[in-house]
């Protein structure tokens, strides 16, 4: 029993964690270079409450049990999450329509503790909200992670449990006989294969049309984001919605797992041959200041350290796309946009619990000898000065400061490398090494001084990110 | 956790720190440099060019060699590198660091900020467009030439013409890149007028005043950016837009003083973006001094070096017990007074002071009160620090307004 899951974001990485509690053998193929680098990078790295979505779709099915699921899987896998609950905010009398109508969806979706807060109450949570938002729903189950640790931390442990990674690999094709799936071609090689899980993200349409089941089609919706520094630590204390609108749950001011803040996302359909466009733009960046303003008017971005872009794939269902197609052992797990970070753990269960034994009559054999826990990388902000003491006692490297940003160690940066780091933000997604307040102006040359030692490569073949992000062009003299 | 007892705890290895060291060893008090880097030096070793030292030691040195003198005053081993401050504990007097052998906490009698500056990161302006590798900052781009021996590219546009961009504008085009320009969103050079003419007139490279780069292109690496023309208020002119091929950005837009380790109880100077300070170079708190670049950006390290030697020799007297005056007296901001320190003094006695005027004069006087100090029949600008000794200050209140006024 074979399984080839395409896609190493966030769905595909916890469908691989979850299918590695059994006797089968997972694969994950993956065309970037590293986990997580799709739609699971960029995006505003919120749990969601799971009450925004309209009752009986997928995606409400999925994301308030999935948010119940983070407890236990931020334990297991040893990544950042806080339940730092939500505020949807109303500023005029109509928006308390909404509130009241989207606490009782959450009421249907099973989304406990919802409750609707007045001025004063909500300004004792959030100092720096609007003078003029009059009410809020809150939303306490609401939380914030870092997606891509996510995904590393389940595919980390997926592989400590036989499962087998191929990053830098992309699907080119697959071959289908007697009306099921039997071969994958990639670029580099090919494989028999019995089921195939199509977490391809923005990708996923093209992966089905290569065995002809696709009748959806993903186009990207770009979102633009400001991230603010931590020095700006406590200008709110909860994720912060804006009453939302048709399209998007609008522009957000939240705070990220390690004190900073992101504004964002504006939400602008691209074409689809747009898939790899993540540049922002000045009315998009204009936008998501000037609303998320509204909400807290005390920002002030000349605290700001970068901005970016995201693409979330959207359909024309706008909803997620999961199940068996009518070729045998082809499963999509499509479309998931937001609320897809909340979701996947959910959608992953759903894979293996119930496509695995009812669609495909496949009785999959628990495993003996699981092991469910992944440790991540110390860092000596969550570890202490007494336990980081310990370490520095053991090796020396943890105590040599790389990144004075983020006080990251040398010894982190050797650990992530160890763990599959190849570039500088293979690094820097892994330790936060160089996604400070600097952008690497001290770290970034000796980071790749770390990886060129540890690799045994020369420095000028480091990349920043992709096969074409070449970072030196070779010698001054030789 | 081991514990050490210090009289002078000196934070940071740059120019600063070092002329500290020299000044406070000097008193005989113990001290102790803590470096974060593996070596001292700071941005003195990357800077291979020559221009520094001519005020301190009457001869145009290079980064490393103004370094090595520094290191030759030094007679005492107190330099430990490899050192990062985590906390300063202002109550207490601990300062708690962490290094190879674990962590240690420092019991100090006097501390000097010594902290520098970093660079501003082109990704906090946010300008639109692709997010590629190929961007770097000046200091980047420098380290990675003088130290790495590597190249960031084949053409080059260099956004920002502070005093590193201008001198890596001219050490690109000596290494073999093709320099485009030099674009500046002022209307004035952002760096030292002996800069632009020795890195760029001398080297004809164009320099394109009052533009800015609006969008980065480029699939993974940077393959073109978009410039334009800005108004007077710094905003792009539509219709000016120029699309130039390069590889390679390098960004020199600005320098922001380190003080994460004090802002938060220490008083601020939110114009200088570092401590307010007084003649002795002493923060508002009576132990902690600061000199350098996380006090207010300088133009020269010959300044740095100066500040340096004060805060080590007044904060070594202090750490033997001795009283200085308090500095009851204000420099306030007048007309046209950027950068200004120190902002504060206590006494009668001699002492310099620098600023910045905000704008660019032709013929100038600055005034004390109503009092002028100085008359400038030289062009006076923003980008060039003006350093004066100021003598008598019998005649003042309290309170003494610095200004600076245009005169025909």
């Amino acid at each position: 029993m074979k399984v080839f899951i395409v896609g190493a974001g966030i769905s595909g990485s916890l469908i691989a964690r979850e299918l590695s509690k059994y006797d089968i053998e997972v694969h994950i193929v993956e065309k970037a270079p590293d986990i997580g680098w799709g739609v699971t990078k960029a995006n505003s790295a919120i749990v969601h409450g799971g009450y925004d979505d309209p009752p009986g779709s997928v995606r409400a099915m999925f994301a308030a049990y999935g948010n119940k699921l983070y407890d236990e899987l931020s334990k297991e896998l040893d990544f950042s999450f806080k339940r730092v609950g939500s505020l949807v905010v109303a500023f005029k009398e109509e928006d308390m329509e909404y509130l009241k109508e989207l606490k009782k969806q959450g009421r249907e979706n099973k989304v406990e503790d919802l409750e609707i807060l007045e001025k004063t109450e909500l300004k004792k949570k959030e100092p720096n909200l609007s003078d003029k938002v009059i009410a809020a729903l809150w939303c306490p189950t609401a939380g914030i992670t870092e997606p891509w640790d996510v995904a590393m931390a389940a595919i980390e442990n997926a592989v400590e449990n036989g499962a087998m990674l191929h990053l830098g690999e992309s699907v080119k094709d697959i071959v289908v006989k007697d009306g099921k799936v039997s071969k994958i071609i990639t670029d580099k090689a090919e494989y028999k294969v019995d089921v195939i899980i199509n977490a391809a993200g923005l990708f996923a349409d093209e992966i089905a049309k290569m065995v002809k089941v696709a009748n959806f089609e993903i186009f990207p919706r770009k979102g633009e984001y400001i991230l603010l520094d931590k020095k700006l630590k406590g200008l709110v204390n909860s994720v912060v919605f804006p009453t939302p609108t048709k399209k998007s749950k609008g522009i957000l001011v939240v705070p990220t797992v390690d004190g900073g803040i992101l504004l964002g996302p504006n939400a602008v359909d691209l074409p689809k041959e747009k898939k790899y466009d993540l540049s922002t733009t000045r009315d998009g960046l204009d936008e998501v200041y000037v609303k998320s303003k509204k909400l807290v008017p005390k920002i002030d971005i000349s605290y700001t350290i970068k901005t970016f872009a995201g693409l979330r794939p959207e359909t024309k269902e706008k909803d997620f796309i999961i199940g068996p197609t009518k070729v045998w052992g082809f499963v999509n797990v499509a479309g998931i946009r937001s609320p897809g970070l909340t979701a996947a753990p959910a959608i992953a269960k759903y894979v293996v619990e119930k496509i695995f034994p009812e669609d495909l009559k496949i009785n999959l054999q628990r495993k003996k000898h699981f092991n469910p826990y992944r440790k991540k990388i110390p860092n000596i902000k969550e570890v202490g000065l007494e336990e980081w003491e310990k370490l520095v006692k053991k090796d020396p490297r943890f105590g040599r400061t790389v990144c004075f940003c983020n006080n990251v160690s040398e010894g982190e940066i050797v650990e992530a490398i160890r763990r599959g780091a190849r570039t500088l933000d293979g690094v820097k997604f892994r330790t936060r090494a160089s996604f400070g307040r600097c952008q690497g102006g001290f770290c970034s040359l000796k980071i790749m001084e770390i990886i060129s030692r540890e690799l045994n490569i020369p420095i000028e073949e480091i990349k920043l990110n992709y096969e074409k992000s070449w970072i030196m062009d070779g010698k001054v003299r030789v | 956790m081991r514990r050490e007892k210090v009289d002078v705890l000196i934070v940071g290895g740059g120019a600063a720190g070092l002329a500290a060291a020299i000044s406070a060893t000097k008193e005989g008090v113990k001290t102790v440099l803590l470096e974060r880097d593996r070596s001292t030096g700071g941005v003195l070793n990357q800077c291979i060019h020559n221009g520094f030292g001519l005020h301190v030691y009457k001869e145009e040195l290079t980064g490393p060699e103004f370094m090595e003198r520094m290191w030759d005053e030094l007679k005492e081993d107190v330099i430990r590198p490899n050192y990062t401050v985590l906390e300063i504990k202002p109550k207490t007097r601990e300062v708690v660091t962490l290094s190879e052998e674990g962590l240690v906490i420092f019991e100090v009698k006097a501390l000097v900020m010594a902290t520098g500056a970093r660079e501003r990161p082109l990704s906090s302006l946010q300008i639109p467009g692709s997010r590629v590798a190929g961007v770097y900052t000046a200091g980047v781009a420098q380290k990675m030439v003088n130290i790495y021996n590597r190249l960031p590219g084949r053409k080059v546009l260099i956004v920002g013409s502070g005093d590193i961009g201008l001198i890596m504008a001219r050490r690109l085009k000596i290494e073999g890149m093709d320099v485009v320009g030099v674009v500046e969103i002022m209307p004035e050079p952002g760096g030292l007028i002996r800069n632009v003419v020795q890195c760029l007139e001398d080297f004809e490279i164009p320099l394109w005043l009052s533009h800015t780069v609006v969008e980065i292109h480029g699939d993974q690496r940077l393959n073109a950016v978009t410039i334009a023309k800005v108004d007077k208020n710094k905003k792009p002119i539509p219709g000016t837009e120029r699309k130039i091929k390069v590889d390679t950005l390098v960004t020199s837009v600005g320098l922001i003083p380190q003080n994460e380790l004090i802002e938060g109880f220490v008083e601020m100077d939110p114009i200088n973006k570092g401590p307010i300070i007084d003649e002795f170079m002493r923060t508002s708190i009576k132990w902690i001094f600061a000199a350098g670049n996380n006090v207010a950006i300088h133009d020269l390290v010959d300044f740095v070096y100066e500040e340096g030697k004060i805060a080590g020799y007044y904060a070594a007297l202090i750490s033997k017990n001795e009283k200085l005056p308090d500095s009851d007296k204000r420099f306030l901001r007048g007309q046209n007074v950027g950068v200004l320190l120190p902002q504060r003094f206590s006494q009668k006695k001699s002492f310099k002071i620098y600023l910045r005027p905000l704008k660019s004069f032709k013929k100038s006087i600055l005034k004390f009160d109503d009092k002028v100090i100085r008359k400038f029949n030289w062009r006076i600008r923003p980008s060039e620090m003006i350093d004066l000794v100021v003598k008598d200050f019998n005649n003042f209140g309290p309170n003494v307004t610095v200004e600076v006024n245009e005169i025909d």
